[in-house]
């Protein structure tokens, strides 16, 4: 499925300060029946989101409308757990664009990349500034650069650079999955066929 | 440089290899089913895209359809509804369809080798992690998820760093009664479920190399099992013999420019693999499960082990065996048994049903067991009248049902109870695997019907003796 281009993203961040939030708590089991892609967003956090009752708990950041913006600041050995894409498609339908975080599970950062959602892992220090300064001002803007691999906390200047594998930059500054990347080399998949025994 | 089978046939269908990251793999073959493809196929609409190769996929029905009264229609509405999506999809993107009742249909990866869509150096995926059994022929084959699927439809190409290799070697000679079912159900006991994670793995010796084709089938299908992507034995006259002639096999001239490309396909001297195990072929007897994964088997003379003597895992050791309602230090043989299947992608084939048959001949069905005979495929289904085996079948009291997955994953509605026992030829022993509750012993076809005529876990080296 396709999704937005990711160049230069400047937000506001929502922070949850939580060390290993897993796949589970991302998007519970039970959300995984779907057949479609459909209805993920509303379903991210659920259980850490809603009572059983289906109101909202009150003290959880994303029920709390201080915080906003397209980027989630996560603790360390953000989506552990099982490999479920779903938890990826969550983040992104409820609207996030990146997550920043001092560690990912692997494959978590893998599907996040896969489906339009930038995984940017920084140092602990830097991670630590961020809090500080959303606490400070909930408002505060971070810029997320992704052609300079470079996140930024614009009120301080404070930057910091981040990894990432070239394959999937180039997918994520064109907006591209693995299917669109494929299909922009067709002509050369049926020249390869053609040379093939089979 | 030196290479092994599986980067030989791996390097050929590298279309682009990415700097960090994975390789774009040229798909030669793609199966399909009814239950992992309707989304894939949702996805190809969506984006307007098309399927580039239709004479590249093949499409079969075999997850969840009934394995009696097939020419009726099926009850099941999801099941029905996923039937019809496969019949539209492949019709309207030109891909043949072996469906429900028509003479080919059967298990994919039963008629993929019946029909020669199998073929050595070729690369084969599909939405089944038991993909794997077409590495019997030295092709490269896979399990894929359902996203995966669309971007094989679409493009033919799949995206996957290669996978590291090991090769595993087995010299001697096996013994008496010891099938490919035990030679897989035995490795898996020493390399565990996960012991080759990340591998691609060939398997080479003695024993490989006069052992059948469905023999080879059998091994290589259970290759996931331990974790493996997949496993592969190279090409011989005996593979080249098994396709000849095959529908979908190269004719005249292109067969003999194949098989001079079929020759090459081995593993050279001196090349290299990250890991290797040696076994010998006279420690393996024939296997039996006692708990809920693969890789907790026994040979069946054995006693179960005791926690103590398992590495690592106690606790999960103790809720297996909970499970199972079986204890350490008991022994396996003489346990009841409520049910016996014979069938799936592992142990569906004529070989198989000619080793049941040769232990129910003259004897008969225990009166308290459910027996569920299911054919991987019409043509399984054919021969087995064909060679008269359905009459030994029935004259030892049991029935022969028509092709499908059936109880190996208890999608239709061949479920094995909560609680009971079933002796299965099949090839997951999950919790619940085969239905709610159902206790699952994995064993060979001779097991399957020693269990069959004794009602109880039996040693079936003990009939085959009084064959003799
Ligand atoms: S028989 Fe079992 S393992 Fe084989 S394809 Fe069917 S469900 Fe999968």
């Amino acid at each position: 499925m396709a999704y937005d281009k990711f160049i230069v993203l400047k937000s506001s961040a929502v922070p949850m300060p939580i060390e290993n939030v897993d796949t589970d708590q991302i998007i519970p089991a039970r959300f995984l029946k779907a057949t479609e892609r459909k209805g993920f967003g509303d379903n991210l956090f659920r259980d850490w989101r809603y009572n059983p009752d289906n109101t909202p708990k009150k003290d959880f950041v994303l029920n709390n409308d201080t915080y906003s913006g397209k980027i989630l600041v996560g603790g360390k050995n953000f989506g552990s757990g099982s490999s479920r894409e779903h938890a990826a498609w969550a983040v992104y339908d409820y609207g996030f664009r990146c997550v920043i975080s001092s560690f990912f599970a692997d494959i978590f950062r893998n599907n996040c990349l896969n489906v339009g959602v930038l995984p940017v892992q920084v140092s602990a220090g830097f991670l630590d500034s961020i809090y500080t300064e959303i606490e400070k001002d909930p408002n505060t803007q971070i810029e997320v650069n992704l052609p300079e691999e470079k996140v930024t906390i614009l009120s301080t200047g404070e930057s910091e650079k981040f990894d990432i594998n070239g394959y999937k930059k180039e997918n994520m500054l064109n907006g591209f999955d693995d299917i669109d990347y494929l299909s922009s080399m067709k002509s050369e998949i049926e020249q390869f066929a053609a040379t093939l025994p089979f | 440089m030196s290479k092994t089978l599986f980067d030989k046939v791996w390097d050929s269908h590298v279309v682009r290899s990415l700097e960090d990251g994975p390789d774009v793999l040229f798909i030669d073959r793609h199966l399909v089913h009814e239950v992992t493809s309707p989304v894939a196929f949702q996805g190809i609409k969506q984006r307007n895209a098309t399927v580039l190769f239709p004479a590249r996929t093949f499409a079969t029905a075999d997850h969840n359809t009934p394995t009696i009264n097939q020419h009726l229609p099926v009850e099941d509405p999801l099941s029905a509804n996923q039937l019809k999506a496969l019949e539209e999809n492949a019709n309207s993107y030109g891909i043949s369809h072996w469906g429900l009742g028509h003479e080919k249909n059967g298990i994919v990866h039963v008629v993929g080798p019946e029909y020669g869509i199998t073929q050595p150096g070729a690369t084969i995926v599909c939405g089944d992690s038991h993909t794997s059994t077409h590495g019997a022929f030295g092709a490269i084959a896979f399990g894929i998820g359902t996203s995966e699927v669309e971007m094989v439809l679409a493009t033919q190409c799949i995206m996957q760093p290669k996978a590291k290799k090991m090769r595993i070697n087995i010299k001697g000679e096996l013994s008496f009664g010891v099938t490919p079912k035990d030679v897989a159900l035995y490795i898996i006991s020493r390399l565990t479920t996960s012991g080759a994670t990340g591998y691609f793995v060939e398997y080479a010796g003695e024993v490989f190399e006069k052992m059948s084709m469905e023999g080879r089938m059998t091994v290589c299908n259970l290759s996931i099992e331990m974790g493996a992507r997949g496993g592969m034995i190279a090409p011989d006259e005996k593979t080249f013999e098994y396709i000849k002639g095959r529908e979908f096999t190269p004719k005249g001239a292109a067969w003999d420019k194949a098989m001079e490309y079929w020759k090459t396909l081995k593993t050279d001297d001196d090349a290299v693999f990250d890991k290797e195990f040696n076994f010998d072929a006279a420690d393996i007897e024939p296997m039996i499960t006692y708990g809920t994964n693969p890789g907790m088997g026994i040979g069946i003379s054995k006693n179960i082990p005791n926690a103590a003597d398992i590495s690592g895992g106690a606790s999960t050791y103790q809720k297996s065996l909970g499970y199972m309602d079986f204890h350490e230090g008991e022994e396996m043989i003489g346990k009841p048994v409520d049910y016996v299947f014979i069938g799936s992608c592992t142990n569906g084939r004529i070989e198989d049903f000619r080793a049941f048959a040769s232990i129910v001949k003259g004897r008969k069905k225990a009166d308290h067991v459910t027996a569920w005979l299911v054919p991987g495929s019409h043509k399984v289904e054919s021969a087995i009248k064909e060679e008269g085996i359905l009459q030994i079948l029935e004259d030892a009291g049991f029935e022969l049902r028509e092709p499908g997955c059936s109880a190996c994953l208890a999608m239709n509605d061949d479920k094995v109870p909560a609680g009971k026992y079933a002796v299965s030829t099949s090839n997951r022993n999950f919790e619940g695997r085969q239905g709610p509750g159902s206790r699952t012993l994995l064993a060979s076809p001779y097991s399957a019907a020693a269990a069959a005529v004794t009602g109880k876990v039996t040693d079936p080296r003990d009939f085959l003796k009084n064959n003799n």
